[in-house]
């Protein structure tokens, strides 16, 4: 699972969806925080969602990889499709998350050493080998432009690492699954600006190898990096449209150009 | 600019009486405990000595040592914890990490508090009707202990229950999105962060346990053995019961002599707090978050 590279989809073309949604509504007990949104995020783009707090951002995200099983109340409708297959049909739910990457708001390094931070996806996945596990540390860890700064302190602890160190360790653990999409929410939310910009590069280049969803309570931080937007508001998908035109003034509804241009949120 | 005035003089006077109370109440629960353990070691200090921690009891118990009934409890609290550990942490792995929060659940957790609250003298009478007779374990270590055992498991399952749910969730979402089981989960994240928690209600249990005489004096604990346990099908003479025996059942016993062997059983169950301290201690200097 960890070195084989990004499957090819089944039966589709390069131009068929890696993730759509068709008629998504989600609900925690009776509160619907997603109301039967229907989207496409396309192969390696960066797909951005932005939206005021409370929109359904978040809840879109962890529907995707079925983390409402692990969430009391939290039910999901309608069809996510990952490459034309619904998630829910999914046997190995196990399977299916060590396909995806997430990353989230407050980074979250688990109290065990940077090394096994990174190591922990490749050895649930069956990789013994010293010498393999040293290869995919390393290779993420500088894919996540962290390599440098830990190198000499890989068996320090993870969580004593800085924000915005933390929040590199956890996309390079992200990584270390081999994902063919990763999802990012908020991730800049306890990051400087400057480990921020980094960290953007860092997507820029990721976008060649695998498809991003980008969760963002940042309208410029989409701009600067998402192909296409999405703009959620109240469990609604307003509109979806290529970034470039939205923030040119494109956007066909009246509240998309009022968030974008931040007269509101 | 601004002048006190009566009503911050109030919240002054309030706040220094709190404090006050505060401490009164603290120095109310340490003196009893300095008390107690003074006149134990004033009374009974002076009977201390290795050959009466090493010797037999001698002349109807009014004189010798306690060696038996040392062994004896050491053997008592180290069956119930084998016994008690394993199921109440798994029972609380269970409550905490699979089930769901349903009625069933919910059920399920009262028991527990409920079965907390229940006299020993009743686990003492549960313990023979189920261990000695029905299972046909006899009177000896083993029914003594699963019956302790049984009377510690919810203060095993409370805790641990709390120590696991300590473990901020964050942790958890991240290693599931990692494609990991909950018992993955479980053993690389859950349990290393967890077992300090987990050790502080295995302190209480073995100073409870260590002190119980109730459950243990139908169920195998014997009155005076001078043999040691050679099985687990053994009576055995404990601490515990050794104290109330020589204080109230046997004549013409020095005065010292309950008082030894109360501090010794004090001395015990303090050691065995301290390793687990020492152990607990060792493990929380690895954990940060």
């Amino acid at each position: 699972m960890v070195a084989a590279g990004p499957s090819a989809p089944p039966a589709a073309g390069p131009a068929a969806p890696k993730l759509e949604a068709r008629g998504l509504t989600i609900r925690y007990g009776p509160r619907t925080v997603l109301d039967g949104i229907d989207l496409e995020v396309r192969q390696h783009e960066i797909f951005g969602i932005i939206g005021p707090a409370g929109s359904g951002k978040t809840s879109f995200l962890r529907a995707i990889n079925r983390m409402d099983e692990m969430t009391p109340s939290m039910r999901v409708e309608g069809q996510l499709l990952l490459d034309g297959r619904d998630v829910k049909q999914w046997r190995n739910v196990y399977a299916l998350r060590s396909r995806i990457g997430v990353v989230f708001p407050l980074p979250v390094g688990l109290p065990l050493s940077v090394y096994d931070n990174v190591a922990l996806a490749p050895r649930l996945a069956g990789v013994k080998k010293k010498q393999d596990l040293d290869a995919i540390v390393e290779r993420c860890l500088q894919r996540a432009a962290l390599w440098e700064e830990v190198k000499d302190r890989l068996s320090s602890l993870g969580s004593l690492l800085s924000g915005g160190q933390q929040q590199r360790l956890t996309i390079a653990r992200a990584l270390s699954q081999d994902p063919e999409l990763l999802l990012l929410d908020e991730f800049s939310i306890a990051v400087d600006p400057v480990t921020t910009m980094r960290i953007e590069d860092v997507l820029k280049e990721l976008r060649r190898e695998l498809t991003i969803v980008l969760v963002t309570n940042l309208v410029q931080q989409a701009r600067r990096l998402a192909d296409r937007t999405a703009f959620f508001l109240g469990g609604e998908c307003v509109e979806v449209g290529v970034t470039e035109e939205l923030f040119a003034g494109g956007a066909r509804d009246p509240r998309t150009a009022a968030y974008v241009e931040g007269k509101f949120g | 600019m601004f002048q006190p005035t009566a009503l911050t003089r109030h919240d002054r006077r309030t706040e220094r009486l709190a404090g006050t109370l505060f401490l009164l109440a603290t120095v109310l629960l340490i003196v009893p405990v300095g008390i107690v353990l003074g006149i134990l070691v004033w009374r009974g200090g002076p009977a201390l000595s290795v050959d009466f921690l090493l010797t037999e009891p001698t002349n109807g118990m009014t004189a010798g040592g306690i060696f038996p009934a040392l062994v004896g409890t050491i053997w008592l609290v180290t069956v119930a914890l084998v016994a008690s550990v394993p199921i109440g942490v798994a029972a609380a792995l269970y409550l905490s990490e699979y089930a769901g929060d349903n009625w069933l659940t919910r059920l399920i957790n009262l028991a527990i508090i409920n079965l907390a609250g229940v006299p020993s003298i009743v686990h003492a009478l549960f313990g023979v009707g189920a261990f000695v007779l029905f299972f046909e374990l006899g009177t000896g270590i083993l029914a003594a202990s699963l019956t302790l055992a049984v009377m510690s498991l919810p203060v095993v399952i409370v805790s641990t229950r709390e120590a696991l749910q300590a473990v901020p969730r964050a942790f958890r979402e991240a290693c599931w999105s990692l494609g990991a089981t909950r018992w993955q989960t479980i053993r690389r994240v859950v349990l290393p962060n967890s077992v300090s928690g987990i050790l502080t209600g295995v302190i209480l249990e073995v100073s409870r346990t260590a002190g119980e005489t109730a459950p243990i004096m139908f169920t195998g604990a014997a009155f005076f053995l001078p043999f040691l346990p050679q099985s687990v099908f053994d009576q055995t003479m404990a601490l515990s019961l050794h104290v109330y025996v020589i204080a109230t059942q046997v004549p013409g016993v020095p005065d010292a002599l309950p008082y030894a062997v109360a501090l010794v059983l004090i001395g015990l169950v303090l050691l065995m707090n301290a390793l687990s301290i020492a152990f607990r201690a060792y493990v929380r200097r690895r954990k940060k978050w």
